[in-house]
């Protein structure tokens, strides 16, 4: 099957506007004729949910969570980028989508990156008029913050909780639509499969997480809105039950999975403390504007900070080494994220890590305080600050903080074409889900904005012209099809079942981390992948014979819950080594060691790899199969990054 | 030049990190489902880092557990960064357990001494039954917000962000009452069961903003009798709640929404009759 991205003719700037013509609609009456399954309550699903809802069809929305406003958008601290140029800064759609293609390495398809800059001024109106409580001016205008990869101001937040804030307007307009009776909400509902007839997704199978049920839906149409899957890597930022398996399940079935290893590593995260450790923290990029990094120029040192016998404001500033400020003159504290993270790993290895566990640098406010006064550290960053002292019980007024580097986002995803269809007809994925808007690496404060933007603004026009198409016919569970699935998931969950070995899911999970972190992390080498190849089949293997699964089906088993995620994972894990494996470039967030330039930045080979690595599942433990969307760029030059 | 060298000295230094020196003694809530009846079982804790959080605390038991072949102890919890309201837990006698303005998975081992006997309890609120063991089931949180909880606008607002001017005070307002996660420790702590915290966040966050004001009236009645027809108790001003409150939302959000609620009862009769229909 070839790939056809669908994106539409003409110049860049009209393609999105004559595409909305160009849709075919389903008029008024007819739309309650349709079914939608809508999996995941973040920002793209809830978004999606409430608008297709909104417009009549008939929505059935899923989250294993609680609540649908448990959704780990939630989590999200920064913002959410707009070109609203209301700071008369310069700022304009083409300067946001040109940002976005460059931050994202050239990696990303224009097409898609204009759409979303081109809506961006409508999620934050729709927000607004939700009752979202944005930062504002004294004038009671709305306020705007800078963020990186960009120089202008366009940033809109709410303190230190956009991603709260944005989710539960999604949410209310959710439960609008819930109390109006268009949408059912199923929430502890796991989604296990998608059914697939003659080709096209006609619903999935769940397993209800409160009695074990196992159970069918049909729809014309499912929308994937399952986030993103860091936790591949164990310890990520992201919530204990983000997971692949939604996305996973559906690449088994048929939908391609697009550029699977490029994830991001954000920098400036509170180190781990120790095994037992379940997640990590995210500290504010913000942080960089006025901390310092360091780390001490000798092993020696090194040690005797981590043993504890000296104190880090005790190490004499000759000792010191201020590696990101000496590499990079120029840009100083402030590189990218990906720069600073893999010079940060460069430290610790090289056994200058400090901390209890060697795993960190630090990031020292010292001169900060004494330029500024404490005072006024304390109102720029006091909730940072606060945090931290909660979480490591030390005083960063006093002593530097320490970090390192921490699995954040995940930019690969199921492939999408211009209308969000996956290779499956019929299925669809929105927000992190999907592969389609940051190309090699996000720029902060953009997540929120394409988990919107895909839920808002571009699915409740696509879906229809698809729906369109397949018409109104009803599509129910009677369909062999459906116990056919079914089948396939009791047995998969069988399997796991029967596990009564001597490691727990979680053990497995860590190893897997251990291994994805080591060499499909920061830097991957080679030689370093196919190591990690070896390592992840024998993890599979051992985890189908020394798993250990407690409890049965029928009952809250979280046990059950965890042990299917984490096959996934470790599937996904192959893969993505595959993906570094064939991707013998580095650019953006995958670093390849052998291709990097004099200044050790990543080197881009565009003759080569300007396209999308889109993988086809081929059955078990059969090699994918690799499809190639060649990346056209029409509007923006390819140049290398420098920052020295 | 980055390189590639082996970590794994430092991986084995993680694990001895984790191997602390506390014991505790837990008394646990365990109950199959909300059909059949609970009790208290008591579990040993075993070399605790101080700086594990409490739920990394309750993860290594839960593993010590599986291996034994017991099944572990269930209980709700997601992002671990005290933002997504999943997690709950009434620890020694407090949701959240002893410290303020932080929810359980931000707790820390250090909190407690080593050899202390901590009892862990699911809320309990008729209103919240028993899901398993420490978990129960807040829906009916949704339904009160699904009652009224919103601004009724469609996906497609053509106005400007910038056309509704809204003070910075208000929104600075608007924004401490919208923080709510969702939690449920405020019914938890209370004596009477009382939801009034948690309702009264949204109707305060809606009712400051210009955006709330044409469903102002109708809003505050809709979400009330949900949150009646739910089971939960009523307000005796004890303040518990807001002691309690992770977020640390104010008292102050009830007095409005009693205030709001009393002007619809006495004075918006007609609006709000013309918005039932």
């Amino acid at each position: 099957m070839s790939l056809d991205a669908k994106i539409p003719e003409g110049p860049l700037a009209d393609r999105w506007n004559k595409h909305k013509f160009d849709l075919k609609l389903v008029n008024p009456a007819n739309k309650r004729k349709y079914d939608i399954i809508v999996v995941g309550t973040g920002l793209a699903g809830a978004a999606a949910a409430a608008s297709l809802a909104e417009l009549g069809y008939n929505v059935k929305a899923f989250c294993f969570q609680d609540s649908p406003r448990r959704a780990h958008s939630i989590a999200a601290q920064g913002g959410i980028n707009a070109a609203k140029n209301y700071q008369n800064d310069g700022d304009s759609v083409f300067r946001l989508f040109y940002d976005t293609i460059k931050g994202g390495d050239y990696r990303a398809r224009e097409s898609n990156v204009h759409r979303l800059a081109e809506v961006s001024v409508n999620i934050i109106d729709q927000c607004v008029a939700q009752g979202v409580p944005f930062a504002r001016e004294y004038g009671g205008l709305l306020d705007n913050r800078s963020f990186g990869g960009s120089q202008v101001s366009r940033t809109f937040y709410a303190r230190g909780q956009t991603g709260q804030q944005l989710l539960l307007g999604a949410y209310s307009a959710l439960n609008r639509q819930i109390h109006a009776g268009k949408v059912k909400m199923y929430t502890r509902t796991e989604m296990l499969d998608v059914v697939t007839i003659d080709g096209h997704a006609k619903g999935i199978v769940t397993r209800n997480m409160l009695t074990g049920a196992i159970e069918s839906h049909a729809g014309h149409a499912v929308l994937l809105c399952t986030g993103g899957y860091s936790n591949v890597f164990y310890l990520s930022t992201n919530a204990i039950g983000s997971n692949v398996t939604a996305a996973w399940r559906a690449h088994k079935r048929g939908a391609y999975f697009g550029n699977p290893c490029y994830t991001q590593i954000h920098p400036t995260c509170i180190p781990v403390t120790g095994d037992h450790q379940s997640k990590l923290t995210l500290m504010s990029e913000s942080l960089r504007n006025d901390g310092r990094v360091w780390a001490p120029k000798t092993v020696e040192i090194a040690e005797q900070l981590r043993k504890g016998t000296i104190k880090a404001d005790q190490v004499k500033e000759d000792d010191r080494d201020y590696f990101l400020e000496r590499k990079y003159p120029a840009f100083g504290n402030l590189v990218p994220r990906d720069v600073a993270s893999r010079n940060a790993k460069e430290m610790v290895e090289e056994g200058k890590g400090v901390g209890g566990s060697g795993f960190a640098v630090f990031l020292d406010f010292a001169d900060a305080i004494k330029r500024l006064g404490e005072d006024t550290v304390r109102a720029k960053y006091g909730n940072l600050f606060d945090m931290y002292i909660q979480i490591t019980d030390e005083n960063p007024y006093k002593q530097p903080m320490r970090i390192y580097p921490a699995v954040h986002y995940t930019m690969g995803g199921l492939w999408v074409d211009y209308n969000l269809s996956t290779t499956i007809p019929g299925l669809y994925a929105l927000g992190e889900c999907n592969f389609s808007d940051h190309g090699a690496n996000r720029l902060g404060a953009s997540a929120l904005m394409q988990g919107l933007s895909d839920g808002y603004f571009v699915i409740p026009y696509t879906l229809g012209d698809y729906l369109a198409k397949i018409g109104p016919k009803k599509v129910d569970t009677s369909h062999p099809a459906f116990e056919a699935t079914k089948k396939d998931v009791i047995a998969h969950i069988n399997k796991l079942l029967a596990l009564k070995g001597t490691k727990t899911a979680n053990e497995y999970h860590r190893e897997l981390g251990h291994i994805m972190w080591e060499y499909c992390g920061m830097a991957r080498t080679d030689e370093g992948l196919k190591k990690a190849k070896g390592l992840i089949q024998a993890l599979k293997a051992d985890f189908w014979k020394n798993a250990i699964v407690a409890g049965e089906n029928e009952e809250v088993n979280a046990s059950l819950e965890r042990a299917g995620r984490i096959a996934d994972f470790i599937e996904l894990g192959e893969l993505m080594v595959d993906d570094a494996l064939m991707r013998k470039e580095s650019c953006g967030g995958h670093f390849r060691v052998e291709s990097q330039t004099a200044d050790g930045e990543a080197l881009r080979d565009d003759e080569n790899f300007a396209f999308v690595a889109a993988w086809e599942f081929k059955g078990e433990d059969q090699p994918e199969e690799l499809h190639k969307e060649e990346l056209v760029f029409e509007a923006v030059h390819l140049s290398q990054r420098n920052y020295a | 030049m980055y390189l590639i060298l082996d970590t794994n000295y430092l991986i084995q230094n993680l694990k001895e990190m984790s191997n602390g020196n506390m014991n505790l003694t837990l008394k646990v809530w365990r109950q199959k489902n909300a059909q059949t009846s609970g009790k208290f079982v008591s579990y040993k804790a075993e070399n605790i880092s101080p700086d594990m959080s409490f739920l990394e605390m309750l993860d290594v038991v839960n593993e010590g557990l599986t291996h034994k072949g017991d099944e572990p102890i269930n209980f709700d919890h997601d992002c671990r960064e005290g933002i997504c309201g999943m997690c709950s837990l009434y620890i020694n006698g407090h949701p959240h357990g002893p410290k303020r303005g932080v929810t359980t998975c931000q707790l820390h081992m250090r909190t407690f001494h080593d050899g202390e006997t901590i009892t862990i309890e699911p809320w309990r609120a008729s209103a919240f039954p028993v899901v398993k063991d420490l978990a129960v089931d807040r829906s009916a949180f949704d339904r009160i917000q699904q009652a009224g909880g919103y601004v009724s606008v469609n996906t497609g607002v053509t106005t400007d962000g910038n056309a509704l001017l809204i003070p910075k005070v208000i929104a600075d307002e608007a924004f401490n009452s919208a923080t709510c996660i969702g939690c449920g420790a405020c019914v938890a702590a209370c004596k009477n069961a009382s939801a009034m915290l948690f309702v009264s966040a949204k109707i305060t966050q809606l009712g400051l903003l210009p955006q709330g004001q044409p469903e102002r009236y109708s809003r505050v009645q809709s979400m009330v009798a949900q949150m009646d027809e739910e089971g939960f108790g009523s307000c005796t001003n004890t303040g518990a709640c807001e002691a309690e409150c992770p977020k640390e939302i104010k008292l102050t959000n009830i007095a409005r929404m009693n205030n709001d609620f009393l002007s619809a009862k006495l004075f918006r009769e007609e609006e709000i009759h013309e918005a039932k229909h």
